[in-house]
């Protein structure tokens, strides 16, 4: 009881950091102490949550931060300025796939009511589709696949019939919420599908924008993890996230002077002018 | 989760949507693309889900899952803050040199 409101009090002080950041990273002048100020919260953060009496055992934990610094300092480090956004990219791709595990992992907590399996289904779905999206995101810019929009005729009507299987299956999943269930690993593999599908028919110069958007599910993401897991701090941030991702995927649009929906959708409308 | 604790927690969602929306208002296009990655480097924040499925041995399977996120979520808040600063940090330099 009392671990639990020096943890929550502790998550008011990040959530409040996280803002203060989020705020000083606006603007030249402060920026890079923003970024400091975000990353101390993400520290506290992380510091309390050990604390958390559900947490028995430290082996994996050590073992699996040590290895995400090693990886996350190395690749930081090393990659050349000039690739920096397909860097984003992929860490981006790396946090939407944890929520999607942590929404996994929480089914096997034993209850689960049908909000908390719909808000696992989100934190699934939402991830899985960040992940295969920045993944394709990266392979473009990092020229590991062509850059250029990826379109085939009937494009539409394919990921129409994706997103109706998806519904489906996330409804039937949600009716029998349980860890082993066929239709839950029918939502992560069509959710990864579909944020293939999301990405490929974007062409080169609008990859920024995407990555601005797949930023902005990442945050979405981790907020429904939030409510799986009933944590106010991974709400506040993943909403804040979220939101200011939006916002932020808009300004850029508005800086190259388009409209959102023209990016997302332009590669279609390239089809339809080479078959008229 | 009851209803209470539903609506509680929607009215959090709903206040910090607006917060975000409100924050990024006016941003300079040169910081555009290290703000993308700062709050990206935020949205890591899903690690702190990650250590309580890691930790929790609710079953074999959770906790293989729980540390496959603390290991993916790690390296997205580490790698992020860090490429987030170097990128910071060549803009100062660049500002500076500019004046020079």
């Amino acid at each position: 009881m009392n671990a639990a409101i020096v943890i929550n009090f502790a998550y008011i002080i990040s959530a409040l950091a996280f803002i203060i950041g989020l705020k000083m990273l606006g603007s030249p002048a402060s920026a890079r102490k923003g970024n400091l100020i975000s990353a101390v919260a993400m520290l506290l953060a992380i510091a309390v949550t050990l604390f958390d009496k559900q947490i028995i055992s430290f082996e994996w934990i050590v073992g699996s931060m040590l290895l995400g610094t090693v990886i996350g300092v190395l690749a930081a480090r090393l990659v050349a300025m000039t690739s920096m956004p397909e860097m984003v990219a992929l860490f981006n791709g790396f946090g939407g796939a944890a929520s999607l595990l942590v929404g996994w992992a929480a089914l096997y907590d034993g209850v689960t009511t049908p909000f908390i399996a719909s808000t696992i289904v989100l934190s699934i779905l939402i991830g899985g589709v960040t992940l295969s999206g920045s993944m394709i995101a990266w392979a473009k810019l990092s020229e590991k696949m062509p850059g250029r929009a990826i379109t085939f005729t009937g494009q539409a009507v394919v990921n129409g019939l994706i997103v109706i299987t998806l519904v489906l299956n996330a409804v039937w999943f949600v009716q029998v919420p349980e860890a082993e269930s066929i239709h839950l690993y029918a939502v992560i593999a069509i959710a990864l599908v579909f944020g293939i599908m999301l990405v490929i028919p974007i062409g080169g110069a609008d990859m920024p924008v995407v990555i601005s958007l797949l930023n902005s599910y990442s945050g979405l993401a981790a907020c429904a993890a939030g409510f799986v897991l009933n944590n106010n701090l991974l709400i506040v941030s993943g909403a804040l996230v979220g939101a200011s991702g939006i916002i932020l995927t808009n300004i850029m649009c508005r800086a190259m002077n388009r409209s959102l929906a023209n990016v997302l959708f332009s590669g279609f409308k390239a089809v339809k002018k080479s078959t008229t | 989760m009851s209803p209470e604790q539903i609506v509680y927690l929607t009215f959090i969602l709903m206040l910090a949507i607006f917060l975000g929306f409100e924050l990024i208002a006016k941003v300079p296009a040169t910081l555009h693309t290290p703000l993308m990655s700062g709050s990206n480097a935020i949205s890591g924040i899903t690690l702190v889900g990650a250590l309580v499925s890691a930790g929790a041995e609710h079953s074999a399977m959770a906790t293989w899952l729980g540390a496959a996120a603390v290991t993916l979520a790690t390296i997205n808040v580490v790698g992020g803050y860090l490429v987030t600063d170097r990128m910071l940090a060549m803009f100062k330099k660049k500002a500076t040199g500019g004046k020079a």
